[in-house]
């Protein structure tokens, strides 16, 4: 219980040291010119590699935050070259030649052009470009057989159509727990609408635990195989709804196998 | 036996052939026949001594492709930290809980959150009173879970430190399922809650978070809905 301790007193520590070194910079901590840095942060940017673009618009403006109700406080001029120091979900964090830091939008970064003159392509996963993302990561929660299931998946897909995707259960029952992890392939008839159909076919294997104030069996580690289908639904940007049913065969040791139906009513899915 | 060893030699003499062959029509342009080539290798050469300087165009277009390496944005979606805080484990007391969140900022709005905490639950009130035999044992009173959540920035927001200073803060809600490991057995647990973040730098942030856990259990005779508060101070870094 007391391993975490240490660390936590580590970090804590580093931090009011952070914190301390910061007061001596106090420059830092809120936006504004600090022309004391200026001119290296520009010469440094080029040598560090540090992606810089010039402004298109008229004029592009700089929030305080990474977020749409943080004020506005400076604003850079067309022409001017800024430095993209870094971005969080779709802000930016720019730095002008004058060293003036701040939070530009997505929306008027990609006014933006490159010193070479093209626009800058932040490469989005918007609707039309959506299938192009390979990598897909999600959460869902539903019922195994009657128990509750908590299922995390994590997806690759090789065409627009078909993927490969590694999926882990924790099923919560009354009477037993279990552990789960299947591979399978999953077909999306089509892509390209807001609604899709899909079929999955797997296997993978099943640990179950069953509760030890009930009958006394023991714990045990089976094959399973699956075939499914469901609905993925595009919400925006890069998020989807989907629900699953799957018919799982358990190949247990005993005479007969396990047939176990397997609802996930809601999952949400993210692409990277 | 004879006819594969056999096959396996006529196999492997085709093979010879073969390959060379094929590594010839590899480079492209048929070889010249024997004899023929070395003749007009040397015509070749005598054209290349041919051509003077005066031929030679003026600017030699050697242009050196220059290659455009595109510096990559450092993306910081991620938040990766720990937090120390109070669980009041009903029935059970209170005590220390110790944990480690990850989190991914889809959005400036929404964020998924998975966390994982440990703590460990106390004797409740019948076991010091009556000196009867304890309920659980020792390795059951150990309490663990994990959480799937997803969370909204519902207010963000700025506070002002003194003249200078500003921090950005975000006070936001958050609610998922997740499982808690607790006296002998997992149980599928709702979870839901408050926090408030701020952050000193842009890589870095304080969080003050309540969270009630909620699961069935049976443990006392009769299965009842527990609620298990929990408050803890957390830090954590983008990445």
């Amino acid at each position: 219980m007391h391993r975490l301790l240490p660390v936590v007193l580590a970090l804590v520590l580093s931090v009011t040291a952070a914190q301390v070194k910061a007061q001596d910079a106090p420059a830092e901590d809120r936006p504004g010119v600090n022309p004391r840095d200026s001119a290296r942060d520009a010469s440094s940017d080029t040598r560090k590699g540090v992606l810089r673009v010039v402004v298109a618009d008229p004029f592009i403006e700089l929030h305080t935050g990474p977020g749409r109700g943080y004020p506005v406080f400076y604003v850079v001029e067309r022409g001017a070259q800024i430095s993209i120091l870094k971005r969080r979900t779709d802000w930016f964090q720019v730095r002008t030649d004058r060293g003036v830091r701040g939070w530009v939008p997505r929306a008027q970064m990609i006014d933006t052009l490159l010193p070479t003159g093209e626009p800058l392509d932040l490469g989005e996963p918007v609707r039309d470009n959506y299938m192009s993302r390979r990598w897909q990561g999600g959460v869902a929660a539903g019922d195994f057989g009657g128990a509750s299931l908590i299922s995390a998946f994590g997806g690759y897909a090789f065409s627009d159509h078909l993927s490969i995707e590694l999926t882990l259960n924790h099923v919560l029952g009354e009477f037993s727990n279990g552990y789960g992890a299947t591979l399978g392939l999953l077909h999306v008839f089509a892509p390209e609408w807001r609604l899709s159909p899909y079929f999955t076919l797997g296997t993978g294997v099943i640990y179950t635990d069953p509760k030890s104030t009930l009958v006394r069996t023991e714990d045990r580690t089976d094959q399973i195989g699956y075939v499914g289908g469901g609905l993925q639904l595009y919400v925006t940007r890069r998020f989807m709804l989907r629900s699953e049913y799957r018919h799982n065969v358990i190949f247990t040791d005993r005479n007969e196998n396990e047939e176990v139906t397997e609802w996930k009513y809601l999952g949400f899915a993210f692409f990277f | 036996m004879e006819i594969s060893r056999l096959r396996l030699l006529l196999l492997t003499a085709l093979a010879c052939v073969a390959l060379p062959g094929c590594a010839m029509f590899s480079r492209g342009a048929p070889l010249p026949p024997i004899g023929a080539g070395s003749e007009a290798a040397t015509r070749a050469d005598a054209a290349t001594d041919q051509t003077g300087p005066a031929d030679r165009p003026v600017i030699e277009p050697a242009v050196e492709r220059r290659e455009i390496r595109r510096p990559r944005i450092d993306t910081e979606d991620f938040e990766l930290g720990m937090y120390v805080g109070i669980l009041n484990i009903e029935d059970f007391e209170s005590n220390a809980v110790y944990g480690a969140r990850l989190a991914y900022h889809l959005t400036e709005d929404f964020f998924l959150e998975a966390s994982l905490g440990q703590s460990r639950a106390g004797r409740t009130s019948y076991e010091r009173l009556s000196g009867a035999a304890d309920l659980l044992t020792d390795d059951d009173r150990d309490y663990t879970y994990y959480a799937l959540s997803l969370g909204w920035n519902i207010l963000p927001g700025e506070v002002f430190v003194g003249e200078n200073r500003a921090y950005n803060t975000s006070f936001y809600v958050l609610a998922g399922i997740g499982s808690t490991t607790f006296a002998g057995d997992d149980r599928f647990t709702v979870n839901a809650g408050f926090g408030y973040r701020i952050l000193p730098a842009d890589w870095l942030a304080l969080h003050f978070d309540v969270r009630d856990h909620i699961f069935d259990i049976d443990l006392l005779g009769r299965k009842k809905i527990v609620n298990n508060l929990e408050a803890h101070l957390g830090l954590s870094i983008f990445f």
